[in-house]
């Protein structure tokens, strides 16, 4: 399902995704949006981070609580951090830049419906960014799994970061696409639950959150 | 350009620029056809025959109203904001002994004119120099309030009080208390307590009554400033679209026919107009490695039409070793644009402790290493050599039907 307040882009990605995935619907706000999830059910919702009334993150705590299951892949003419992180934080389990082509975007939507996460090239940068200065982190840290990357998911990150595919990380690192997908999924975790002040602080030191 | 005489005269103006005092000498000069140091010496004369010159001079100040550019009089400048207070304090004082030495060399007009006069200057002074206070607040609330708050920029802003009641009921209460010493003096309080009380019963009336009014005439002033700013911001905005959407937009519809070249123009814009938007709200970033990288990257991008993708983790300052990775990077990708033409160019930036890492990617056809003949070694010594000039490294992996990798590692 697409969810866009600009009603010819969403004309547009229809006419991409036409064939490669199945469109059961579109909605142009955040309330009309909500219901309409509500009674169609897709798997995916691909959702604008800027709307007016609260935009995609609103949608996603709408839905949430009546329709856990469904996916949100957000898909942004901003790639801004602050948007990319509210949005992420908020739920959705990736996010691609409106430039993205018509086969990468079905690609990436078929990803998010069978339980992966997508994270561009620049979300990885912002993650790694988020989770640089952690070697020094304070000691009373509440749960350290979550507070910090593992070297392992910071050098799938890296790749990722680099350009390269999930089937080129696990050639390169000698591991299983499967396993690339479990750490990249794992990062997303620790991004949406870890509401912890290293998080915080990096976004509050850039001025992107109050 | 045509030089248009000039036939409407200035409005009137201190000029603050070239001031001693107060800058009325500098500004009236040029009105009456003198020289500013005769009109200084005339007033400074003037002073000394009775004090009439002062008197004058504290009139012109608070009549006209400050122009002719941000710099403060030459005593203000030399003396500073902080100690205001004791500067009036001390100026006070000083025109106190002056006057009392007047007032013993026998050059007195009398007491019952001159210090009423005095302390009613005095009061109306505070309370003029309040209200042009106001004025001059006004453009750093509007710095203020353009996103960004304008935090951390250099730039010194003019800052006066605001306009404090406490000072302006000094001031108000300075001219009455000269009014009534003034009646006083001349005898005329003694005898009718009775009417004194109801000129204060009637002025308190007045004031309450056209409180009100005062009250919204200010409040109008302030929404129309409000309003005068968000027109200017509109205007600025307006002029800003026009000059490079609107131009890019016309472009794009001329050169239709060629999608490579409408989709670069669509994407230089697109990165513009970005840059312009978060002009404000990101903070400011002086000469570092990720802001040279990004200039690298978007003149290549304009130059030859090809969308290259920049991820930049974590910053250190430009210096010599950081320029020439920028240099060997901007190197890489132009033979990535060569040689892979139709292919994704990601380039992705790493600095951890000063140490930096860069790597470009294409998406291209790759070559074979070992059998590039010596002769055309063009990137092996553009890059690796540079690199290893300032003391870093590089390394290529490439593959036929791979795509080529362009490592790049500088220390700190």
């Amino acid at each position: 399902m697409l969810v866009d307040d600009h009603g010819l882009f969403r004309a547009g990605v229809r006419a991409e995704l036409d064939g490669l995935v199945d469109v059961v619907g579109d909605a142009g706000a955040v309330d009309e949006a909500i219901d309409c999830i509500v009674e169609r059910d897709p798997d995916v919702v691909l959702l604008d981070v800027q709307m007016p009334e609260g935009g995609g993150a609103e949608v996603i705590r709408g839905v949430a609580p009546r329709r856990p299951a469904v996916r949100f892949l957000a898909l942004s003419v901003s790639d801004a951090p602050e948007d990319v992180i509210s949005i992420i934080r908020a739920g959705a389990r990736g996010y691609v830049t409106k430039t993205i082509s018509g086969p990468e975007l079905a690609d990436a939507v078929r990803r998010v419906a069978s339980g992966d996460a997508v994270f561009s090239p620049r979300l990885a940068g912002f993650v790694l960014d988020a989770f640089a200065g952690q070697e020094e982190a304070a000691p009373a840290v509440a749960d350290p799994e979550l507070d910090q990357l593992t070297a392992r998911e910071r050098e799938v990150l890296r790749h990722i970061a680099r350009g390269y595919l999930y089937k080129e990380i696990a050639l390169r690192l000698g591991i299983s696409a499967k396993t690339v997908e479990a750490h990249v999924s794992a990062v997303l975790r620790k991004l949406q639950l870890s509401n912890r002040h290293e998080l915080s602080r990096w976004a509050v030191q850039r001025g992107w959150v109050e | 350009m045509v030089s248009v005489p000039d036939t409407q005269p200035a409005p009137l103006r201190r000029d603050r620029g070239n001031a001693v005092l107060g800058g009325v000498c500098a500004g009236l000069a040029p009105r009456l056809g003198l020289d500013p140091l005769v009109l200084r010496v005339g007033f400074a004369a003037a002073a000394c025959l009775g004090g009439l010159g002062g008197f004058l001079y504290a009139i012109c100040w608070v009549l006209l109203p400050p122009g002719g550019g941000d710099e403060r009089a030459l005593m203000a400048r030399a003396i500073g904001r902080r100690e205001s207070w004791m500067v009036a304090s001390g100026l006070g004082l000083l025109v106190l002994a002056v006057l009392l030495l007047f007032r013993a060399w026998g050059l007195w007009i009398g007491d019952a004119v001159v210090w009423p006069l005095v302390l009613a200057t005095g009061g109306g002074a505070l309370i003029w120099r309040q209200s042009q206070g106001a004025e001059v607040v006004a453009p750093a609330a509007r710095e203020a309030a353009r996103p960004g708050g304008g935090a951390g920029r250099p730039r010194r802003i003019l800052r006066l009080a605001r306009p404090s009641l406490g000072i302006v009921a000094l001031g108000a209460a300075l001219v009455v208390g000269a009014a009534l010493v003034f009646l006083w003096l001349n005898g005329a309080l003694v005898p009718d307590r009775d009417v004194t009380l109801a000129v204060l019963v009637v002025v308190t009336a007045l004031t309450l009554i056209l409180a009100p009014w005062w009250l919204r005439l200010t409040r109008g002033l302030t929404e129309e400033r409000a309003e005068r700013i968000r027109t200017q911001e509109r205007a600025e905005l307006a002029a800003h679209l026009h000059d490079s959407v609107l131009q890019t937009l016309a472009l794009m519809q001329k050169r239709a026919a060629d999608p490579r070249e409408v989709a670069a123009l669509a994407r230089r814009q697109e990165r513009e107009l970005r840059a312009w938007l978060n002009a404000g709200s990101r903070r400011e970033r002086g000469a570092s490695l990720a802001a040279a990288l990004e200039a690298a990257v978007a003149e290549i991008e304009d130059a030859h039409g090809v969308p290259v993708e920049l991820v930049a983790v974590g910053d250190r300052t430009l210096d010599e070793r950081a320029e020439a990775l920028v240099a060997a990077t901007r190197e890489a990708v132009l033979n990535a644009v060569k040689f892979a033409p139709m292919a994704a160019i990601s380039v992705y930036a790493e600095v951890q402790d000063g140490r930096a890492e860069v790597f470009v990617r294409d998406r291209g056809p790759g070559f074979d290493l070992d059998a590039v003949p010596p002769d055309r070694r063009g990137l092996r010594e553009s890059v690796l050599g540079r690199m290893e000039r300032y003391g870093g490294r590089a390394a290529i992996h490439t593959r036929p039907g791979e795509g080529t990798e362009v490592e790049l590692v500088m220390a700190a």
